[in-house]
């Protein structure tokens, strides 16, 4: 086991398929000889040449759907966008194209290409730069949605990712690049479907995914030293499709559930969370479901502000509480 | 173009006609759904390009008004009038309907109806052809109002950067669904626009297949010669509204009128017969010919073929699930 940052994680996944495959190919923005905004692609660029290693133009719906065409044709791109709140721009090809292709020339036509992109608050972006996209993606059908909450999981979803001969959104952090953790030193591919339990419980469950996994990790501690609460993390690192399966076992066995997620409320991870817990699982439940969320606002800039906008590991816990009758 | 290749090309454009007009008639019968966009008085800008082109070896993307080029690069028209009728004998198993008819054996890579979308599906199916290394091309039909979306400056910007092996067709109907290039478009000559991107571009009648042809066949060979795209603008016109909701408002009947003074069909049918190849009797009969071909075989295909199964209404979404086990799973071997 090395320990290593997610976005060495992420070069190495390009790394291992690229020098395997000479099909798999990778673009976007300053991605070559800058070395990736994010240095998810650090090195490639020399290692591969500018044929397999392309520095795009700004033109994100333009760039997209060339990766996606070129898909058509057996090529495995892995596309970056390098900031989620740019994928407007590609959705047209992502979703018309991309995600509908197989279906509607009736399986003749796939497209397996991967789309990585950065989103979330990070430190003062603004309204334009802090974006959490992923549950717009996540009710495309024909797409399928991933988000890795550490480095191991960012190198064994982006290999399944690119191995898949479906096209794979990949949601990453802004905040979560340097981020520390272990990762297997041999090949790994990690399941594109499923959830994972981070840390068992038996009182409530926190589900989390991408960065609201580590929050519900702090507020486990929290609660469990604070409060005598042993709270289940339940890591939802597919969000299409949810693994309902995995949703129910662990309600079933807890009776309490809270879905912490960096995005707005409505139309939300939480919102489905909840909905399958409905369907699969309503009379395990001892207590409503919480949704712990950020603000339905435009991301505001002032530092008090975007704090209060965005929930933390704090927001988790006074969640947990008041599911319990103690905030 | 040799004597046997106008003949025949001919009996595919009269095929292509008949067929068009026979889906209107379905359509008027509710026998046919959703949009219907139909290709007569462009039939010589398919015909001509793809004569200079090699088709089921060269790779062709189009829009919604599809059905002439899947079948101009080899898909059966019996298939794709089953695709019209939404039956599972359809060339995309009645899944797709009349703006995604697709023939991947024959590498008609597909009708897409948001307009301007193929633009750098196109490049990207260049893009794939250089990386491997083959002597196909890629070649876009669209029509000139797809040139007023952001892509197309997009695609033109990165196909010329990268010299992808990739023909833009541009079948310059003079609308854009109701509203003519006039009102619509600063630059009435699309080729125009595409010098500021470096790229080779011309522009000639689309109604004369010997003249489409010609301009195909220098740009067909400078784009598989390896010099990177080329943009062929085509002046043509369709008879039909956009699409069978279209009362044509928009235009008058005198210009209609004008324009099919210059049917494509009736000007290689009368240098044929001027060239003493065929007869006016010849024409008729296989005008007569096609439309039994059509009736009998055709749309007794579509009419016979079986509906797909609701069951497998989720067929297709992703890959046969039991080939991707390993990366969904991650038991990998």
């Amino acid at each position: 086991m090395a320990n290593i940052m997610y976005w060495e994680a992420i070069q190495r996944a390009h790394d291992e398929e690229m020098a395997r495959d000479p099909l798999v190919i990778c673009m976007g923005e300053d991605i070559g000889v800058a070395g990736g905004t994010y240095k998810a692609t650090k090195g490639l660029y020399e290692k591969y040449g500018p044929l397999r290693v392309m520095d795009t133009p700004i033109s994100e719906g333009g760039f997209t759907g060339l990766g996606i065409g070129a898909s058509f044709l057996g090529v495995r791109p892995v596309i970056e966008i390098m900031s989620v709140n740019f994928a407007w721009l590609a959705m047209d090809q992502m979703f018309n194209s991309a995600a509908k292709v197989r279906y509607m020339s009736g399986g003749q036509l796939t497209a397996p290409c991967v789309f990585r992109s950065a989103g979330g608050a990070a430190h003062q972006l603004g309204a334009q730069h802090s974006a959490r996209m992923e549950k717009v993606f996540m009710g495309i059908a024909g797409l399928r949605v991933v988000t890795p909450s550490n480095p191991k999981q960012a190198y064994g979803l982006l290999k399944s990712a690119i191995r898949c001969d479906d096209p794979v959104f990949i949601n990453e952090h802004e905040l979560m690049y340097n981020m520390k953790g272990e990762v297997p030193d041999g090949e790994y591919f990690h399941p594109l479907e499923g959830s994972e339990i981070a840390r068992s419980g038996t009182d409530v469950t926190l589900f989390g995914y991408n960065i609201s996994v580590h929050w519900c990790l702090k507020a486990a501690e929290i609660l469990d030293k604070q409060y005598g609460i042993s709270a289940e993390v339940v890591d939802l690192y597919s969000l299409s499709p949810l693994d309902r399966a995995g949703i129910k076992t662990s309600v079933s066995k807890t009776h309490r559930a809270v879905i912490a997620e960096e995005d707005e409320a409505p139309v939300g991870v939480g919102s489905e969370v909840i909905a399958i817990i409905n369907e699969e699982c309503f009379f395990e439940l001892d207590a409503a479901p919480v949704r712990v969320h950020s603000a339905l606002v435009p991301q505001p800039y002032n530092h008090t502000l975007e704090k209060a906008a965005i929930p933390d590991h704090e927001d988790v816990v006074k969640a947990v509480l008041k599911l319990f009758g103690k905030a | 173009m040799k004597i046997e290749d106008k003949k025949r090309v001919l009996r595919e454009m009269v095929l292509h006609r008949r067929f068009e007009e026979r889906c209107y008639q379905a359509y008027i019968e509710r026998k046919i759904g959703g949009f219907l966009h139909l290709y007569p008085g462009q039939e010589a800008c398919c015909n001509g390009v793809m004569e200079a082109a090699r088709p089921g070896h060269d790779y062709v993307i189009t829009g919604y008004r599809d059905h002439v080029h899947a079948i101009k690069c080899g898909a059966d028209p019996k298939a794709v009038m089953a695709e019209l009728y939404g039956k599972e004998t359809g060339s995309s198993k009645g899944r797709g309907g009349s703006m995604h008819i697709f023939d991947g054996d024959k590498r008609f890579m597909g009708g897409y109806a948001l307009v301007g979308g193929p633009f750098p599906l196109a490049a990207g199916i260049a893009k794939a052809i250089q990386l491997k290394g083959g002597d196909e091309i890629a070649i876009c039909f669209l029509g000139d109002a797809a040139n007023n979306q952001g892509v197309f400056h997009e695609t033109l910007n990165m196909a010329a950067l990268w010299k992808l092996p990739v023909l833009f067709v541009c079948e310059n109907n003079l609308y854009g669904i109701g509203t003519s290039i006039e009102r619509s478009t600063a630059v009435v000559h699309q080729h125009k626009r595409v010098a500021a991107y470096n790229i080779p571009a011309d522009e000639c009648d689309g109604q004369d297949i010997e003249i489409v042809y010609e301009a195909a066949r220098k740009a067909v060979d400078h784009v598989r010669s390896g010099n990177g795209p080329y943009f062929l603008e085509l002046m043509t016109y369709r008879y039909r509204g956009h699409s069978m909701s279209d009362s044509r408002g928009y235009r008058s009947r005198e210009e209609e009128e004008l324009w099919k003074q210059r049917d494509p069909i009736f000007i290689l049918r009368d240098r044929l017969i001027k060239d003493g190849a065929m007869t006016m009797a010849d024409f008729e009969a296989l005008e007569k010919e096609t439309d039994a071909y059509i009736e009998n075989e055709v749309i007794k295909f579509a009419e016979e073929s079986p509906e797909p199964r609701v069951e497998d209404l989720e067929k297709y979404v992703f890959a046969d699930r039991a080939t991707q086990l390993p990366w969904l799973t991650g038991k990998a071997a």
